[in-house]
């Protein structure tokens, strides 16, 4: 048994991992009692985790399988990295349309969790540009399905936050870029009404759209950023440079003391980078790659991400709503994203992304003081009709999922009896 | 940087292996051939590195790694045509120590699949290089190498019988141009070594142990120790004396 934590560090439960080598034959059936495909453990809360039980660790699978260099179809082995995709394909024209805020996670992975990138409202999310994937269930079966084959079982498997089978064989539609430059527009907003003026303003332009939020100011000040790719660049390519964090400080380094300042000088020193400029894929996509094991620094007791989705007409109100409660809270959050998202319903049953604006915030894990104020976030967002991201999540009620996720009835019979993940036990109750 | 125009790799399903290979593809060599036990499985990784380096030549050849003859026939094979520049000997399996102590069959597969093969293969392509007076064979050993310890002292032996081995090949080839490089990886983060994480040191990952092996396979090092630092710690551990070593549980 091991210990397996994920990117959140809450918990930290003993674990049997079983390496998956071999696409063809992964062996899932050696697994007695249950058991969760786990990729690099970067979602925040339990999807990837099955505490006293076992994991399927599917970095093994990390091959490429083909591609085709007319059409930018690419088929992999689940277990690849999307930062694998993109250093070998974007010199070569073709990068993934959609990516997330970090590229150190697994294509199957980021299918599980539909995870969606800047440019939502564009091209939707990463189930959008999988063209076919292999479904391999504990009874044996091998499912294969796509947009047009077996769209039942690729709809349930799309965020289906690996509960449906583990994916071991998925083939991507890359798009074609003509390199790794983004132009970029850096805007400082002063209240939430200058935000969503901005981002509907964006919309036609520019294909890539968020925001850093100041959840410490009332008006809701930050920090809009939005860029489009563009051709090759006089530039020279930025140096490869990566720290860590070499040890877990004993309290978290993001504190009511030290996050006052924190905000205020990130505030003030992007509002000085105000205008236009010139940014690499990796620093403007992925910031935060660079600093390994950043989640660190919210010391032992780990953190919580809150990311949620209103719906437009609620979300402006619910939105502001959610931050008052935050500040009377004394809790706060430094990593704080606000984004709108297009408008297209996602195709998976359970997928995160609708139309309207979504809100992501950490917290350092306080206990009590900090469930007590997610409590009150909740009934905001129930209010609003929004929902909460599985992929984030530790600790939802069970009300909350299913009233944010009206596809759960429909998915629940297309599960595979041999898998759950603590989070399925919590939401589903196996 | 050195390219090597002709690369072998035998034991290509290794983690560590494929990851040597996906770094010396991106060279553009003009040929890479995987030797290998599994014919599917050797495959995927050839069609892995071709998607990777479309212009390089990769080939797939099978082997039955115990046996003698075959192993010469291939070595043959491989090296009468044109010669080989580079040749990474990986193949190999963590036994479980306890396993082996209890059923001697399994000691015996360990020590041949860890110590007899890779050196027949090593054997096999010295004599190659040695005709033409050029070449390198990077062998994979392990720290377990060092020093026999309770814990895993089949595989151990195993390994230190390829660091001898080594030792004298490089002796041998001391005046030509071939080279002989020991390669001695700490605990890597692979498949054969998933059931091990948290139970000691971190281990490190197969895309580091990759690149320092790729490195002191360039920089002409006749010892490899990768990530570098076992080098110091496995220094630490040779010079403990024996009632000190005796007491620690590794």
């Amino acid at each position: 048994m091991v210990e397996v934590t994920s990117w959140g560090r809450l918990t930290r439960h003993q674990h049997r991992v079983i390496p998956v080598t071999d696409r063809n034959q992964p062996g899932l059936s050696a697994a007695p009692g249950s058991s969760i495909a786990h990729g690099m453990g970067r979602s925040y809360g339990d999807v990837c985790l099955n505490g006293g039980g076992a994991i399927w660790q599917m970095r093994g699978l990390d091959r490429l399988i083909s591609f085709d260099q007319g059409s930018g179809r690419l088929r992999c082995e689940a277990g690849v990295l999307l930062q694998d995709i993109q250093r070998l394909m974007i010199p070569r024209g073709w990068m993934l349309p959609v990516t997330p805020g970090t590229q150190i996670v697994t294509v199957g992975g980021a299918i599980a969790n539909d995870v969606h990138g800047k440019n939502h409202h564009v091209v939707g999310s990463f189930g959008d540009c999988v063209t076919r994937l292999c479904l391999h269930r504990t009874s044996g079966e091998v499912i294969e399905c796509g947009p047009e084959l077996e769209q039942d079982w690729f709809a349930a498997t799309v965020g289906g936050i690996g509960l449906t089978g583990v994916i071991t064989e998925v083939e991507l539609q890359l798009r074609a870029t003509r390199g790794p430059w983004l132009s970029t527009e850096t805007i400082p907003y002063d209240s939430l009404d200058e935000f969503f003026a901005l981002a509907d303003d964006s919309e036609s332009g520019w294909e890539h759209t968020v925001s850093w939020i100041d959840c410490l100011a009332k008006q809701g000040r930050g920090i809009f950023m939005r860029g489009n790719h563009v051709g090759e660049q006089d530039m020279p390519l930025p140096r490869a440079r990566s720290r860590s964090v070499p040890v877990t400080p004993p309290v978290s380094v993001i504190n009511r003391l030290t996050l006052p300042p924190m905000n205020w000088s990130y505030y003030q020193l992007q509002k000085r980078r105000r205008g236009t400029g010139t940014a690499h894929y990796e620093s403007f996509f992925y910031p935060l790659d660079n600093l390994h094991d950043w989640n660190r620094l919210y010391g032992p007791r780990g953190f919580y991400q809150y990311q949620c989705v209103l719906p437009r007409e609620s979300g402006e109100s619910g939105i502001a709503a959610m931050l008052s409660a935050i500040s009377r809270s004394g809790e706060g959050s430094f990593l704080a994203v606000l984004k709108t998202f297009g408008n297209r319903e996602a195709l998976g049953m359970l997928s995160f992304p609708r139309p309207g604006v979504t809100l992501a915030l950490d917290f350092p894990n306080h206990g009590h003081q900090t469930l007590k104020l997610f409590e009150a976030l909740d009934s905001i967002v129930a209010e609003a009709g929004g929902r909460l991201y599985p992929a984030k999540d530790a600790r939802m009620p069970r009300h909350l999922f299913e009233a944010g996720y009206p596809g759960l009835d429909n998915f629940i019979s297309f599960r595979d009896p041999g898998i759950s993940s603590e989070m399925s036990r919590r939401l589903m109750g196996s | 940087m050195n390219t090597y125009q002709r690369i072998v790799i035998v034991g290509a399903t290794s983690a560590i292996a494929e990851h040597c290979a996906r770094l010396w593809v991106t060279r553009s060599p003009d040929e890479l051939v995987l030797v290998g036990r599994h014919q599917e499985k050797t495959e995927a990784v050839a069609a892995d590195l071709r998607t990777r380096a479309p212009g390089v030549s990769i080939s797939v050849r099978m082997a039955d790694f115990q046996s003698p003859g075959n192993i010469q026939q291939l070595v043959d094979e491989l090296t009468t045509r044109r010669a080989v520049d580079l040749v990474l000997i990986a193949h190999g399996s963590l036994p479980d120590q306890g396993m082996c102590q209890a059923d001697l069959s399994l000691a015996n597969e360990a020590l041949d699949i860890n110590a007899i093969s890779p050196v027949l293969f090593a054997e096999a392509f010295s004599g190659a290089m040695e005709r033409v007076g050029q070449g390198c064979i990077a062998i994979i050993g392990s720290v377990a190498g060092d020093r026999g310890r309770k814990s895993n002292y089949i595989y151990g032996a195993a390994k230190g019988l390829v660091e001898r081995y080594a030792q004298g090949l490089d002796h041998r080839l001391g005046a030509t141009k071939v080279r002989v490089a020991l390669i001695k990886p700490g605990p890597t983060d692979t498949p054969m070594t998933a059931h091990l994480k948290n139970s000691g040191p971190a281990l490190a990952s197969v895309e580091e142990v990759a690149q320092c092996i790729v490195k002191g396979v360039d920089k002409r090092k006749p010892v490899i120790y990768a990530p570098g630092k076992w080098n110091i710690i496995m220094l630490v551990i040779k010079l403990l004396p024996r009632f000190v070593f005796n007491k620690v549980n590794i």
